[in-house]
C-alpha cells in the first residue's frame, strides 16, 4: 500500500486522523496522529516540533541575567514560576538567597500565576467539553489577576519580574489592596464555578472513569503535578523540596486516587482553594526590607552543575545549568512538566472515544510551548 | 347592520385571493399565482426570522456569558447578522479538489429545502395555514428526517475525515431520536384522534394539552423538546459538528453561501421544532385562558393569534438556546444510551398511559 494510503486507512482497517497542528482543542500546534477504529481510539502518536524555538540553545548565548526571561515563553501561563526556577538555580550557583521580602513577593506572585493558569484551564476544559459559557466566567476572574500583574510587573502574561537575588522592583502600592479584592471576589465565584460545571450530570458522565492513569503508569511516565496527584502520587515540589519559603506557609497537598479526568479536575479545583489560602496567609505579612539582594552587574557562576526544581501549575519544572565559569551558561536543560505528561496521553486515551481524548487533553492541561521548547 | 373590519392574517390572505380571482378569473392561474406568492412570503419570512434568531442567539449567549453581545451595527447590534450575511455572500466558495462535486453542491440545498418544507402544515395564526394536510403530523415527521440525507451527503462528498465522522454520528443520532419524537407526537395524536394540525389546535380551545393531559403529557413535552434538540443537532447534542472534536463536522469543508445554507437550515429547524412543540402541547395560536376568569380570558382574546403562536414558539426557542449555552456536550455513546436506555422506554410506557387516559376519558 502506498504511503498516502497508509495515512488514510491502515491495512487492518484503522482510520487514521491527524488531529492538529490546527485543531480547536489541541490548544496550539500539537499534532496528534490518531488511529481510530470507528470512534474508538486505537493508538495515539504525538508529533512535535511545530513550535520549537530552541530556547535551551538560545540560553547558552545569553547572560545569566537575561536567559531567565527567555523562559517566560516556555510555559507562558506560568511565566513567573519559570523565571523563578531559573533565578533560584542561578542563586544556588552564586550561593546567595533572595531577601525575605522578595521571597514572599515571589510566592505571592507565583500563587497568583497558578490561580490565573488554573482559571484559564477551567474555562478551556468547559470549552473543550462543549460548554462555552465557563470560558467567559474564567476570563473575568483571570482578568483581575492580570491587572494586578500589570500594575506591579508591567506585563500581564510574560511578567519577567524575577531577577537573581530578588525581584526587579518593589510591589505597587495598590498591590495588597487589589489582591485582597480579587481573592475575595474569586472565593465567591468559585462556588459559581462549581454550580456551572462541576455538578453537571453531563460533565460528570464525560469525565468520571475516563482516561484513567494508574499510579504505576504515572510514575513510569514521569507524570507530575495535579495530573499525577489525581492518581495518588504525592509529588508536590512545594512540599517535598520547599523553595522560596514554602516551608513557612500552611497548605495541603491535594491527592486523589481515582486517576480519571474528574479526579484531575477536582484536584485542580481544590488547588485553587489552596492557592487562595497561601495568598491569604501572606498578603498582610510581607516583610519590610530590600526587594533585591545586591549582585554584581555581570554574574558569573562558578564551574559546576546546578539544578533547581519548582512546582508550576502543570507539574514539576526542572532547570539544570552547567557552568564553565563564563558569563553565560555552558548548557541549560529544562525538564518541562508538559512533555512528560503528554507522554502518558496514549496510555490514558487508548480504548476511549474521540470525545474522551478531548476531555483527557483538557484535564492534563497541555501548554504546547512548554512541551516543545 | 354593523360591518366589522377584521384585520387578521387570514382575512388579508382571503382578500388577496378574492382580488386575484376577480382580476384574472382563470382558477388554475390564480392557484399558481397563489402558490408563488406563498412561497415568496415563506422564504422572506424564514430568512427574516433566521436573522432575528441569529441575533437573538447572540444576545441570549451574551446574557448568559456576562458580556454584551453585538452592539455596534444597527440599533442594539440588530444589523450585525445582515453584515455577516453580506460577508458570507462575498466569500469565496471553496470546493475541495477531491470532493464529489455534484453531491457537495447539492447537500446544502437539500438540507434547506427539507427544513423549509416542514413549514407547510404549521398553523401560524387562526385559519392561517399554507397547507392543512390531513396527515399533518405524519408529514412533519416524515419530511423533517429528509434533512439528514443532506448532512450525510455533505459528510461523504467533502472527502474529509472529520466530515465523514460527523456525518456518521449524525446518521446514528437521527435514526435514534426520530423514535422518541415520533412517540411523543403520537401521544398527542391519540388524545386528539386526528393527524390534522388544525384539529389539534382546535382541540386545545378549552385548555392546552400540557395541562389537559396530566403528567404523561408533560413527560411527552419534555421528551419532545429533548429529542428534537438532538434531532436538529444543537448543543448539548451537537456531535455532528462538535467543534472541539471534529473541527466542524459535516460542514468543515463548506464556506461562503453554502456554509450559510447550513446555518440557515439550523435556524429554520430550530423554529420548526419549537413551532411544532408549541402547536401540539401549548395550544398553537390559542390564547391563554384560565378557568372562569372571564375578564382575563376576554383580554387574552384581544391579543392576535399570530402573536400567541410566535410568543410560544419563541419561549421554546429560548429554552433550547438556554440548553446550548449551559450544558457540556455528550459523548457519542452516551448520546445513544440516553435515547435507547432512557428516552425510548419512558416514551413507550408513556404512550400506554396516554392511551389508557384517552380510553377512560381521564383527561379534562
Amino acid at each position: 500500500m502506498s504511503l498516502l494510503g497508509e495515512d488514510i486507512v491502515t491495512e487492518d482497517g484503522l482510520f487514521v486522523v491527524n488531529m492538529g497542528p490546527q485543531h480547536p482543542s489541541t490548544h496550539g500546534v500539537l499534532h496528534l496522529k490518531v488511529w481510530l477504529d470507528g470512534e474508538t481510539i486505537h493508538k495515539i502518536e504525538p508529533h512535535m516540533g511545530y513550535i520549537h524555538r530552541s530556547i535551551e540553545k538560545m540560553s547558552e548565548n545569553l547572560s545569566y541575567r537575561n536567559f531567565i526571561f527567555a523562559t517566560s515563553r516556555m510555559d507562558y501561563l506560568a511565566a513567573h514560576i519559570n523565571n523563578e526556577a531559573c533565578a533560584l538555580a542561578v542563586e544556588k550557583g552564586l550561593g546567595i538567597q533572595a531577601t525575605p521580602r522578595a521571597k514572599v513577593i515571589r510566592i505571592l506572585m507565583g500563587e497568583l500565576t497558578r490561580l490565573a493558569s488554573h482559571q484559564l484551564w477551567w474555562g478551556c476544559t468547559g470549552l473543550d467539553l462543549g460548554a462555552v459559557s465557563p470560558f467567559f466566567y474564567a476570563f473575568r476572574d483571570r482578568e483581575a489577576i492580570n491587572d494586578i500583574m500589570e500594575e506591579t510587573c508591567g506585563a500581564r502574561l510574560t511578567q519577567n519580574y524575577v531577577v537573581p537575588g530578588g525581584v526587579m522592583f518593589d510591589i505597587h502600592p495598590n498591590f495588597q489592596k487589589r489582591t485582597k479584592e480579587a481573592i475575595a471576589n474569586f472565593k465567591r465565584n468559585l462556588t459559581d464555578y462549581d454550580k456551572l460545571l462541576t455538578g453537571n450530570v453531563i460533565f460528570e458522565n464525560r469525565t468520571k472513569g475516563v482516561g484513567i492513569l494508574t499510579k504505576e503508569d504515572a510514575i513510569s511516565f514521569g507524570v507530575t503535578g495535579p495530573t499525577a496527584r489525581a492518581s495518588g502520587l504525592s509529588c508536590d515540589v512545594r512540599k517535598w523540596f520547599p523553595y522560596s519559603g514554602y516551608e513557612n506557609v500552611e497548605f495541603d497537598e491535594i491527592l486523589a486516587t481515582e486517576g480519571d479526568c474528574f479526579a484531575r479536575y477536582m484536584c485542580r479545583m481544590a488547588e485553587m482553594r489552596q492557592s487562595v489560602r497561601i495568598i491569604e496567609q501572606l498578603i498582610d505579612n510581607i516583610p519590610e526590607g530590600d526587594f533585591q539582594e545586591k549582585t554584581k552587574a555581570v554574574i558569573k557562576l562558578p564551574k559546576g552543575e546546578f539544578y533547581q526544581r519548582v512546582e508550576t501549575p502543570r507539574g514539576e519544572l526542572g532547570v539544570f545549568i552547567v557552568s564553565d565559569g563564563a558569563a553565560s551558561p555552558y548548557r541549560v536543560k529544562y525538564r518541562s512538566p508538559g512533555f512528560s505528561n503528554l507522554s502518558a496521553l496514549s496510555t490514558m486515551a487508548k480504548g476511549g472515544k474521540i470525545g474522551d481524548l478531548v476531555a483527557i487533553m483538557a484535564t492534563i492541561d497541555l501548554v504546547i510551548p512548554d512541551i516543545d521548547r | 347592520m354593523k360591518t366589522v373590519l377584521t384585520i387578521s392574517l387570514s382575512s388579508i390572505a382571503g382578500h388577496i385571493h378574492q382580488w386575484l380571482e376577480k382580476a384574472i378569473g382563470n382558477p388554475t392561474i390564480v392557484y399558481l399565482i397563489d402558490m408563488v406568492l406563498v412561497a415568496v412570503c415563506l422564504l422572506v419570512f424564514l430568512v427574516l426570522l433566521c436573522f432575528f434568531l441569529g441575533w437573538m442567539e447572540r444576545k441570549v449567549a451574551a446574557f448568559m456569558q456576562i458580556r454584551l453581545g453585538p452592539n455596534r451595527v444597527g440599533p442594539k447590534g440588530s444589523m450585525q447578522i445582515v453584515a455577516d450575511t453580506v460577508k458570507l455572500l462575498f466569500k469565496e466558495g471553496l470546493t475541495p479538489a477531491a470532493s464529489d462535486k455534484f453531491l457537495f453542491h447539492l447537500a446544502p440545498m437539500i438540507v434547506v429545502i427539507a427544513s423549509m418544507m416542514v413549514c407547510a402544515p404549521l398553523a401560524f395564526a387562526k385559519d392561517f395555514q399554507i397547507f392543512d394536510i390531513s396527515i399533518g403530523v405524519l408529514y412533519v415527521s416524515a419530511v423533517s428526517s429528509l434533512g439528514i440525507i443532506g448532512i450525510l451527503m455533505a459528510g461523504w462528498s467533502s472527502y474529509n475525515k472529520y466530515s465523514l465522522l460527523g456525518a456518521m454520528r449524525s446518521g446514528a443520532q437521527i435514526v435514534s431520536y426520530e423514535l422518541s419524537i415520533g412517540l411523543s407526537l403520537i401521544s398527542v395524536v391519540i388524545m386528539v384522534g386526528s393527524l390534522k394540525m388544525s384539529d389539534i389546535v382546535m382541540s386545545q380551545s378549552d385548555g392546552w394539552w400540557i395541562w389537559k393531559g396530566h403528567i404523561p403529557m408533560i413527560i411527552s413535552f419534555i421528551i419532545f423538546v429533548v429529542a428534537s434538540t438532538a434531532e436538529i443537532n444543537r448543543a448539548p447534542f451537537d456531535l455532528t459538528e462538535a467543534e472541539q472534536e471534529l473541527t466542524g463536522g459535516f460542514h468543515t469543508e463548506y464556506s461562503g453561501m453554502k456554509f450559510a445554507m447550513f446555518l440557515l437550515s439550523e435556524y429554520i429547524n430550530l423554529f420548526v421544532v419549537s413551532a411544532i412543540a408549541a402547536t401540539l402541547f401549548l395550544g398553537g395560536w390559542m390564547p391563554l385562558h384560565i378557568g372562569h376568569l372571564q375578564s382575563f380570558n376576554h383580554i387574552m382574546d384581544y391579543i392576535p393569534s399570530s402573536i400567541w403562536f410566535m410568543g410560544k414558539t419563541m419561549f421554546i426557542i429560548f429554552i433550547i438556546m438556554w440548553f446550548r449555552w449551559t450544558f457540556p456536550r455528550l459523548r457519542v455513546d452516551q448520546l445513544l444510551n440516553l435515547e435507547w436506555k432512557y428516552l425510548l422506554p419512558i416514551s413507550m410506557v408513556n404512550i400506554l398511559l396516554v392511551t389508557l387516559m384517552a380510553i377512560m376519558g381521564w383527561h379534562f
